[in-house]
This record gives structure tokens, C-alpha cells and sequence, in this order.
């Protein structure tokens, strides 16, 4: 609350302080957090029933591995945004898909091994949780992909699609950050994104797309992958034209010139 | 010929019936359509032999492929935009409201049997179509097999790749998906940005406001029926022209501007050709076979709200969208209360300029060389070094813009940002073609200097030997009279000495082409001469 | 090396009579003299009968093989029918089908080619060129033949005629072109233009749904992609939509830049602005959450939401037009007027 008085007094003067950005965050996040609080039972059911245990185990992990960028209380530091209200849905999906703790500060968190197991990200999870509401880890229900693909579809079009590419290839954004791929990422990854809105991406909270909204959007893309993928063949990554022009020009065209290069070519 | 066989055994007439039966068969075609004439004309006409002289072939042999899948999907696309519910077996769509066109396309690929097949056979053979015709048009121009008598046939080949661009184009936009529909989106907003006639073109063109319900049968009109017959007609005229003018030739031993040296049309040239054709066709079907081309079940029916990533036209529309995406911000004014789009009307016109002057080159260079005579024999690209020069800046030039096509792909395969991408690319459009103009030039006469030493030196054996007076001397092998040829069988141009007329002065037009030509023609290497042989290559 | 002023050169001036100027081409007086075709080596199918028969027999199978990839590709027709609903009979369809022609196609293709390489008749053959122009009688013959057309109709004489034919000829076509006009219904597109479907009340709603949006449901961070509610009583739904599609976001209030004149048109940070490029017209619907970027796919055109859509990069010049809303006694957002001026790409009347 402290970072919220100084960056109005920043403003006031006019400048930009660099926490600006990072206390933006906390605001947003307590924002979404504290829909939740109001409107997801699940969410706060959940963080009350964590263990103890799992909380001391989990803020000792934070300790040592996340402290420096987000600050000993998870309250946030220049490096690192306040993780007040994320959720254990966030601290599952960035610690679950490698992107945290950060290989170097970049545009953007790549996606990499994970370094901890699920316990210990488990362990975090519920200590965030712990610290104030927020999103929590998806129920399995919305994850088998039992939902309506065609209703998915029609969403995934309209929400999704634009950044991350109708095959979920994936595609660029501004200054060097980048949709990531979704072929091949787990239903609770997806999900997970879709409710915390990880860096750039923006936040599909339930009052946007419910969880059943959500839950079809997996369904569409597992049936997508699984099913819809290689009918034709090979898919060339889902890229679009640009990798079938490529294609035709080294593969095709390639292979008929050396085809020509046999034809004329005098048999000894 | 078993035909004939089986049908002179069951009269029983002897071995010699076969050839009985084709003469008579002959002779009554012959007496209908006098094709004695025409058979004896081309039946034995040389064609010379070399791959790179194919590349026209796949052209064609690809339209071939292009007609036969085309013709079996128009039995079962339907191309109107009326909405229906779709019923196919595509369980997403189940239900969900969509064009006629995308449905039956969707029905082509899902329900029926070798639908797919023949879709995928057909947008391939689209690409190859025009990339061939693209490598032939290199090919072409690196030869100088564009000089008289040849100018009106690249004339009507660049034709023919204008109205494959368009056919593709077209053909893009028919299934009404999300990638095709926003295509259209582009090209109506690129059309209302044409100052004074624009708005009213697009809106006759979508009849309506986009994207209307008329768009795609009138493309459909274009596709399979207006655009075709120009194709073919204009084909058939550069073939014309081809036989006319006979094809040329490397420059060899025995092959001179005044013979063809090859093989014969029959049997030889037929059944290499014929065979070829085949090859392509089949190419093309393994192609379609394992590899998926325009996924439309993932785009799903247009609507102009949503939008893929990736969002791009084929492979040779690319450097057009290439070009509109170069544009620096803040092209467009308004002036005496109109709006003038630069930032679309910049890229069309310097993309006007390039295509023009693709178009008139053959009539630029004899402009500057002033060289009426017919050439047959094919230039080694080494021995034209500003032409060559020349190509070279216009393939990169294309290129960058063809990479700027897909500046997100390459932001995001190579872990760069996308305006850094884009800046890059800005810079490289102008530096790019003057880099490859000069490095190229710079390599022909390098490969020039390095076959006149050749022709007069032979070549480096690798074998040192030691002279009487303790030197080491590599021996060079000696060309034989065949080798050299090959090497010193070319003709030069030297810049062009501007004399006044008969009035004492001299036209403008006589110093432009004087300082073209020199530009042209100030570096040469003159071929070598059996002057300079005798005198053992010293200079 | 390079010679700077080589042989004589024959001037495209000092042309002799009759010959064909060679322009600035160097004509060496002495050159190397072409040495005739090279000595003819033969192939081992004309050498070694058996490699010959061989040859042969290869032709032959690749041809058989072609008939029974054409047999495989009937029979895959038939024994990989289409399930409807099953993908993977399709793919299985495509695959197995595509398996038979194309070796068929290979088979016949490569046969040819082999045989013509190994079989036929080897060498080299040699026709003479001659000039692609017609030889002086038959150029004179075909002058002559316009020469009398001329005479025997009278057309370079008779102006009048030439000249009233040339008018008609000129004027035939123009009664086509003015026939294109149906080809949109006579209404002004400008004024089309000019309008979209949102007014005073029309309530934000999602697409592709329909249901209309609570001011409450827009969490910061949060988007929304957006059409009038009352698309679905549009006469021709597509075209509304075209210039109808919003993009809602929600942004801190102090993040907010507004001018004085647009003061009112956000409500407690929640943005509309249209999704239609003003370059040419994609939608801008990439929304990065922490920079408030919108970026175009189609042409990279990036719109800063905190400014106003303001271009920050990329060929679009003009903002994204922002949507007047606020919110209905219900608490669901709602426009207060249409776009202020048209939306999606420039246009020449659009000034």
C-alpha cells in the first residue's frame, strides 16, 4: 500500500518512478484477487485447507529462491512484480513450466525445464496462497477436455487466436516478446494462463470466460492437436504460408531441379 | 501399338499389319488436316539439352496439375455466400452458420473421398506453378535469352506471371475462411486507398459494403474462367513463339549462333519431356500426400472480427504485404480536404516501378548496346557482369521485401524483436540490391579474369617441379582446343563513343545513353585471343 | 588486363547497307575459331548388350509397377472410405490414395525418362538457324498485300470513313463500362461509410455471444472483444460487423492519458476503441496487458491504449477511433454515440 502513495505522488510531479510499473501490477493484481475473494469459493476454500507444513516448506523455498526479485515478503522489488493476490494458479504455471525462477531479466520469461518438483511447487503455491486470495490451481474437471470443441473454437478465434495463431503456433508481439506455442502444453498450463494473465498476456478472468468457457477452449485444442492436425500430413509447425512458400521453394522446387539435373545429365 | 497388333492379328495380316494400320490411320488424319506438314516441320526439331532449360516445363506441367484438380473441385465447391448451417463431418462446425463456399470446401476435404487429395494437389501446384515460373524468368534473364529476337516472349512471360499471381490470388480467397477473408480485408482497404476512385471501386467490387454476399462467385468468374483463358491463350502464344524463334543454346563446341545442337522433338525430346511431365505431377501428389497445405478447418468461416497470428498470403503475394509493411509511420496526409494514403499508394507505386522495369529490360539493354543482331547462344551470367549485376540487385531487392512478408515468423524463430526486425529490413531494401550489385559485379569479372588465365595458362596441375637453377614451378596442364572454347567464346560491348550528328551536336538522349553505357560497359575483360596464346599468355 | 579500347567496333552509325547493327559490340578482327562438335563417347547400354537388356527390363517393371500403384490407389478408394466424423479416415484416405497416384505418376514418369536416356538413339543432332525474319520476297509479298488492301478499300483515302470508323470503335465499349455500375446498389458508399451500428444505448455485448457486459465484469488486466448488442437484428451482419468490432480493455485510471475533449468517454479506466486497423483494415486485437500495446498482425501497426491508440509504430497513421461509453441503470456498459468519425481504413472522401 506504501508503493501505491509514492507512485501517486510521482505522478503528481509528473515523472515516472521505475517501481511505477511493478506497483501497477500490485494494483491490478489485488484488483483480480480481490474478485476472486468475492466470487470464486473455490479459490479461498482451497487456501484455507493448505497444511501449515506445506506453507513453512514452501516460504523457506521462497526464501532462498525467489526473495531476490520479489522481495523477502513476496511484496515485490524493482526486479520483480508483488506477489500479492497472484494466486497458487500463477506461482503453478510460471514455476510449473520453467519460466521462474527467471534465466535473465528479458523481454519476456522463456518457458524452460521446470527446476522444482511439483512438491516443492506445490509448497510455494500454498504459501503465496496463503499470503492473500487469488486464482487457484484448476479444478480437474475443466482440464480432461470433455468440453464442447465447437463452442471452444468459436472463443478461441475471438480471445485467443490473434496472439497465439489459429494452430496455436504461436506469433509475435511487441518489442521482442512473443506468444508462446500451445501445441503440446498441458490443459492446466493453459488454463492457468488464461486466469492470472502471466506477463504480457492479458487476464480472462471467470466473469469473461467462465470456467466452462475455459474448459471448452482446452477441449478445442486438444481435439485440434490430436485429431485435426495431420490430416492432410505433416503440418509445417501450423506456421501458415510462410512455411509452406518456404517449403515448396526448398523441397518442392529442390527436388524437381535435381530431377532436371538427372534428366540431362549424359549416362555413362 | 497393341491395339493395332491385336486388331491386324484378328484379320490376319501378317507382322507387317501394325504399321499397315498407323499409316492408314495417318493418312486419313493426314487428308482431314494436312499434319504431314506440320509432322515433318517439328516431328525432328532439335531442342537442346540442358536442366536449366526445364524450368519452363515445370511451369507448365504444374498448370497441367493446376486444371485437372482444379476442374474436379468445381464439381463439388459451391461458390456463393449464401449462409447455410453446416451438416458436414467436421464436429466443430456442427451446426455453426457459414457461406456455402466454406461449407462445400470443408465438404470437399472431409466428406469426399480424395477431396483433400485434389485440394492440397491443387494449392501446391499453385506454388510450384509460380515459383517455377519465377526461377525460369531468373533463368531467363541470367542467360540473356531475353535479347532479340526474343523480347515480345518475356514480354508475355511476364504476362503469364502476372496472371498467375492473380490466379493465386483468387484462388486464395474462394473457400471464404478466416485467412482468406482477411486477405480480402487487405486488398479492399489497399483499393481505398487509391485516391478519387477507390472508395468507388470497392464498393462495386464487394457490391456493397465488405465483405458483402457477391465477392466470392466474383472471384470464382475470375478463377476458373476469365484468368485461365488468358493463361492458356498467352501460354500458347509463348510457345508459339518459342518453336518460332527455336530455343537457345549454351555456347560450346560445334554450337554456334547459327545451328541448334540437341535432340530430336521424336522420339528422344517426347518421351524425356512426357516423362517429365509425370515426374512433376507425381512430385506433386507425394508432396500433397504427406504434407497439409491451408489447414481451412482451423481458420473456420470468415468473420471480420477475429484474426490468426501469422496472418499472410501466399508465398508470391508476400512481397507485396512485404512492402506495405516497410512503410515508416505517418505516410498519409490530408490535403485540400482529401486523404492521401501514402503508406499504402508508396509501396504499389515502387512496387509498379520494379515490376516495370522487369518488363522493359530487354528493351532498356538494346537501348544501351545498340546491338541489332539475333543472339542465340545463351550468356555465361560471368561474361555480363552489370546485367548479371543487375539481377542480382533485383533478387535482392525482392527479397528483402519477401522477408519482410514474414518479419513476425523470423522475429520469433530468431529470438529478435519485431521492430528490430523491421528496421533492419528498411535499411536492407536500400542497401541490400546496391551490396549485391557491386559484390556481384566484382565476382563476374573475377571469374573473368580467372578463365582468360585458364584459356591462356591451362590449368593448375598441382605437380611442382624443380628447375635446373633451384626454382619450383607448378606445371599447368595445357587446355585442349575444346576446353578453351568454352572459355573464350563470348562477345563484349566497349561504352559507347557519342559522335555529334550530321548538325554538329549532340542529343540529349545520345548522352544518357553514353553514360548508361559506360556505366555498363567501363569494367570488360576482353575474351582472350590466339595472338595472346602464341605470345605465351604474356601481357 | 581489361582492355580499355578493344578491336574495332562496328558504330550503330556506319551501319552497312543492309547488314543488322551490331551496336557497341567489339568485333575482334582475330578469334579463336570454334572447333567443331567433340568426338562422340558411347554409353554402356550401346557397348554391353546385357547392361542394354537390363536397361530394358527396368523400363518395363517401372511401367508394370505403375499399373499396380494405379490398382493400389482403386483399392485404397475403396477399402478407406470416409467415416463421417473420423478424422483419422480421412487422413487415412488421403494418405493411401495420394501413396498410389503419385508412384503411379513417378513410375510411368521415371520409365520414360530412363529410357530415353539409355535406350534411345544416343548423340548429338545439329539443324541449322536461320533468321527469324521472312526472306526480302516474302517481306516484299507481304507489303504488297497491305499495299493493295489499302488501295482496293480506300482507307488511307477516304478520311472520312477511316475516321468515323475509328470514333465508333473507340466509342463501342463505353456502354460496357457504364454497365458496371450495378455492380453495388445505388446508395453513396461514403455515407456507408461514415456509420456503424453503435448509438446512443446500445449496449456492449461479447462476442461471439451476445450477452452484454458489466462494467464489474471488466477486472483490470482484463479484455474483451466486442459487438453491438443488437448485431444480430442487422440486415447483412457480416458487413455490420466489419465496422462494428470494439476492443474493451480496462486500465488503471492514472494510467489513463486523455484529452479534455474525451474526458467523458471511458468509464472508471474501461476503453472502448475500434478493432479495425486504419491502415487497411485487419483487426488490432493482440492486447499486451502491462504495456496497453495493441498490435496489428497483419502489418505490425502498434496502437498505445494509454494514449489514446495513438500509432507508435508501423505503417497506420491515425489512432484507432475510440467509443463514447458509460454504463445503464443496470450497471451494463453502454455507447453513448456512435464513432465520432469513420472507422477502419483512409479513404479518399474520408478528410
Amino acid at each position: 500500500m506504501q508503493n501505491r502513495n509514492s507512485t501517486a505522488a510521482r505522478r503528481a510531479s509528473g515523472r515516472r518512478h521505475p517501481l511505477a510499473s511493478v506497483a501497477l501490477i500490485l494494483i491490478g493484481l489485488l484488483t483480480t484477487g480481490g474478485a476472486y475473494a468475492l466470487l470464486s469459493t473455490t479459490a479461498s476454500a482451497e487456501s484455507s485447507s493448505d497444511s501449515s507444513a506445506a506453507i513453512t516448506e514452501g516460504q523457506k523455498l521462497f526464501a532462498a529462491n525467489c526473495a531476490t526479485c520479489h522481495g523477502v515478503n513476496a511484496a515485490g522489488t524493482a526486479e520483480g512484480p508483488s506477489l500479492y493476490g497472484v494466486g497458487s494458479a500463477s506461482v503453478d504455471f510460471q514455476m510449473g513450466t520453467g519460466r521462474m525462477p527467471l534465466a535473465f531479466q528479458g523481454p519476456q520469461g522463456a518457458q524452460k525445464p521446470p527446476q522444482f518438483t511439483q512438491t516443492q511447487i506445490d509448497a510455494v503455491a500454498a504459501y503465496i496462497a496463503s499470503l492473500a486470495p487469488g486464482p487457484a490451481v484448476p479444478d480437474e474437471k475443466w482440464l480432461d477436455g470433455s468440453g464442447d470443441a465447437a463452442a471452444g473454437l468459436e472463443l478461441f478465434r475471438i480471445n485467443c487466436a490473434m496472439c497465439h495463431n489459429i494452430a496455436g503456433a504461436g506469433g509475435a508481439l511487441t518489442e521482442g516478446k512473443y506468444a508462446p506455442a500451445l501445441q503440446g502444453v498441458e490443459a492446466k498450463y493453459i488454463y492457468e494462463a488464461m486466469v492470472t494473465g502471466p506477463q504480457n498476456m492479458p487476464v480472462f478472468s471467470d466473469l469473461n470466460l467462465t470456467p466452462q468457457d475455459k474448459a471448452n477452449i482446452i477441449s478445442y485444442l486438444k481435439f485440434q492437436q490430436e485429431n485435426a492436425s495431420g490430416v492432410g500430413g505433416v503440418d509445417l509447425g501450423g506456421l501458415g504460408p510462410v512455411a509452406e512458400g518456404l517449403f515448396i521453394w526448398i523441397f518442392g522446387l529442390g527436388a524437381i531441379v535435381g530431377v532436371t539435373i538427372w534428366i540431362t545429365a549424359r549416362p555413362n | 501399338m497393341t491395339t493395332a497388333e491385336s486388331t491386324a492379328t484378328k484379320s490376319g495380316v501378317k507382322a507387317a499389319g501394325g504399321s499397315k494400320f498407323t499409316s492408314a490411320a495417318a493418312s486419313y488424319l493426314d487428308e482431314r488436316t494436312a499434319i504431314s506438314g506440320i509432322t515433318k516441320e517439328l516431328g525432328r526439331k532439335i531442342f537442346p539439352d540442358h536442366w536449366t532449360f526445364m524450368l519452363g516445363e515445370v511451369a507448365i506441367y504444374s498448370l497441367i496439375a493446376i486444371l485437372l484438380s482444379g476442374t474436379f473441385l468445381t464439381l463439388f465447391f459451391d461458390p456463393t455466400m449464401t449462409e447455410v448451417h453446416y451438416d458436414g463431418s467436421y464436429v466443430p462446425f456442427k451446426g455453426v452458420e457459414m457461406s456455402a463456399a466454406y461449407s462445400s470446401t470443408l465438404n470437399i476435404s472431409f466428406d469426399i473421398r480424395g477431396g483433400l487429395l485434389m485440394r492440397q494437389v491443387h494449392h501446391w501446384a499453385a506454388l510450384l506453378f509460380v515459383a517455377a515460373i519465377g526461377l525460369h524468368m531468373l533463368r531467363v534473364f541470367f542467360n540473356g535469352a531475353f535479347r532479340k529476337p526474343r523480347e515480345l516472349n518475356w514480354v508475355i512471360g511476364f504476362v503469364l506471371f502476372i496472371l498467375a499471381m492473380g490466379e493465386g490470388f483468387t484462388g486464395y480467397s474462394l473457400p471464404d475462411d478466416l485467412l482468406s477473408g482477411n486477405g480480402l480485408r487487405i486488398i479492399d482497404g489497399m483499393v481505398k486507398g487509391i485516391p478519387l476512385v477507390g472508395t468507388w471501386v470497392s464498393y462495386l467490387l464487394f457490391g456493397g459494403e465488405f465483405p458483402g454476399g457477391v465477392i466470392v462467385p466474383r472471384l470464382y468468374s475470375l478463377h476458373i474462367l476469365l484468368l485461365p483463358a488468358i493463361l492458356v491463350a498467352a501460354l500458347g502464344l509463348h510457345l508459339l513463339l518459342m518453336v518460332i524463334n527455336k530455343h537457345t543454346q549454351y555456347g560450346g563446341p560445334g554450337r554456334t549462333n547459327d545451328n541448334v545442337v540437341g535432340v530430336p522433338v521424336m522420339p528422344n525430346f517426347a518421351a524425356k519431356a512426357g516423362g517429365f511431365f509425370f515426374v512433376v505431377f507425381g512430385v506433386i501428389v507425394l508432396i500433397s500426400t504427406f504434407f497439409t497445405i491451408n489447414p481451412i478447418w482451423n481458420y473456420g468461416p470468415y468473420d471480420p472480427a477475429p484474426i490468426s497470428a501469422g496472418t499472410q498470403p501466399d508465398w508470391y503475394i508476400g512481397f507485396l504485404d512485404g512492402a506495405l509493411r516497410l512503410v515508416p509511420p505517418g505516410w498519409e496526409v490530408v490535403l485540400w480536404n482529401h486523404t492521401y494514403s501514402f503508406n499504402i499508394l508508396a509501396p504499389m507505386i515502387i512496387i509498379g516501378i520494379f515490376i516495370l522495369l522487369v518488363l522493359l529490360y530487354p528493351f532498356i539493354e538494346i537501348w544501351v548496346t545498340g546491338d541489332k543482331r539475333e543472339h542465340h547462344i545463351a550468356d555465361r551470367p560471368r561474361n555480363a557482369p552489370v546485367r548479371t549485376a543487375i539481377g542480382a540487385a533485383g533478387v535482392s531487392f525482392y527479397a528483402v521485401l519477401w522477408a519482410a512478408g514474414g518479419s513476425d515468423v523470423i522475429a520469433t524463430h530468431f529470438h529478435l524483436t519485431i521492430e528490430a526486425v523491421t528496421h533492419t529490413l528498411q535499411a536492407l531494401l536500400i542497401l541490400a540490391p546496391i551490396i549485391a550489385f557491386w559484390i556481384t559485379k566484382r565476382v563476374c569479372i573475377s571469374l573473368q579474369k580467372k578463365d582468360r588465365e585458364v584459356a591462356l595458362h591451362g590449368y593448375e596441375s598441382g605437380r611442382m617441379v624443380r628447375l635446373p637453377g633451384g626454382q619450383y614451378h607448378e606445371v599447368h596442364q595445357p587446355l585442349d582446343d575444346y576446353e578453351r572454347w568454352r572459355l573464350v567464346d563470348y562477345h563484349d560491348y566497349k561504352p559507347l563513343m557519342i559522335r555529334p550528328g550530321a548538325d554538329g551536336k549532340i542529343k540529349f538522349s545520345q548522352r544518357l545513353r553514353a553514360v548508361v553505357s559506360r556505366w555498363f560497359f567501363e569494367d570488360r575483360i576482353s575474351p582472350a585471343t590466339p595472338k595472346e596464346l602464341e605470345q605465351g599468355g604474356h601481357h | 588486363m581489361a582492355k580499355k579500347d578493344g578491336g574495332s567496333a562496328e558504330s550503330e552509325l556506319a551501319t552497312k547497307d543492309g547488314a543488322v547493327s551490331a551496336g557497341t559490340a567489339v568485333i575482334a578482327a582475330e578469334v579463336f575459331q570454334n572447333p567443331g562438335m567433340p568426338p562422340h563417347h558411347p554409353r554402356a547400354t550401346d557397348q554391353d548388350p546385357k547392361k542394354e537388356k537390363a536397361a530394358a527390363r527396368r523400363v518395363g517393371g517401372l511401367f508394370l509397377l505403375s499399373v499396380a500403384s494405379s490398382i493400389f490407389a482403386i483399392v485404397a478408394y475403396v477399402i478407406f472410405p470416409i467415416t463421417p466424423g473420423n478424422l483419422s479416415s480421412v487422413r487415412l484416405n488421403n494418405l493411401f490414395l495420394g501413396v498410389g497416384i503419385s508412384l503411379a505418376l513417378l513410375s510411368i514418369g521415371i520409365g520414360a525418362i530412363y529410357w530415353a536416356k539409355n535406350l534411345m538413339k544416343d548423340g548429338e543432332w545439329t539443324e541449322p538457324r536461320h533468321p527469324t525474319r521472312g526472306s526480302e520476297e516474302t517481306r516484299a509479298a507481304a507489303a504488297e498485300v497491305f499495299k493493295l488492301g489499302n488501295e482496293e478499300s480506300g482507307f488511307g483515302r477516304r478520311t472520312l470513313i477511316r475516321r468515323s470508323l475509328i470514333g465508333a470503335l473507340v466509342v463501342a465499349p463505353l456502354p460496357a463500362v457504364v454497365m458496371l455500375r450495378d455492380l453495388a446498389p445505388a446508395a453513396d458508399p461514403v455515407a456507408l461509410l461514415n456509420k456503424t451500428m453503435w448509438a446512443k444505448g446500445v449496449r456492449l455485448s461479447r462476442d461471439p455471444d451476445g450477452t452484454p457486459i458489466k462494467a464489474s465484469d471488466v477486472t483490470i488486466g482484463s479484455v474483451f472483444h466486442v459487438i453491438p448488442d443488437n448485431l444480430g437484428d442487422a440486415e447483412s451482419r457480416l458487413d455490420e460487423k466489419a465496422k462494428a468490432a470494439v476492443i474493451l480493455m480496462r486500465l488503471d485510471p492514472q494510467d489513463l492519458h486523455v484529452s479534455e475533449e474525451r474526458k467523458d468517454w471511458n468509464y472508471q479506466g474501461i476503453v472502448a476503441y475500434s478493432k479495425i486497423c486504419t491502415h487497411v483494415g485487419c483487426p488490432v486485437a493482440l492486447a499486451e496487458q502491462h504495456t496497453h500495446h495493441l498490435l496489428c498482425p497483419c502489418h505490425q501497426s502498434q496502437f498505445d491504449i494509454s494514449h489514446e491508440a495513438k500509432v507508435i509504430f508501423g505503417p497506420a497513421k491515425r489512432p484507432l477511433p475510440q467509443l463514447p461509453i458509460t454504463v445503464d441503470d443496470e450497471g451494463y456498459l453502454i455507447a453513448q454515440s456512435d464513432f465520432t468519425e469513420p472507422v477502419g481504413p483512409s479513404f479518399w472522401e474520408r478528410a
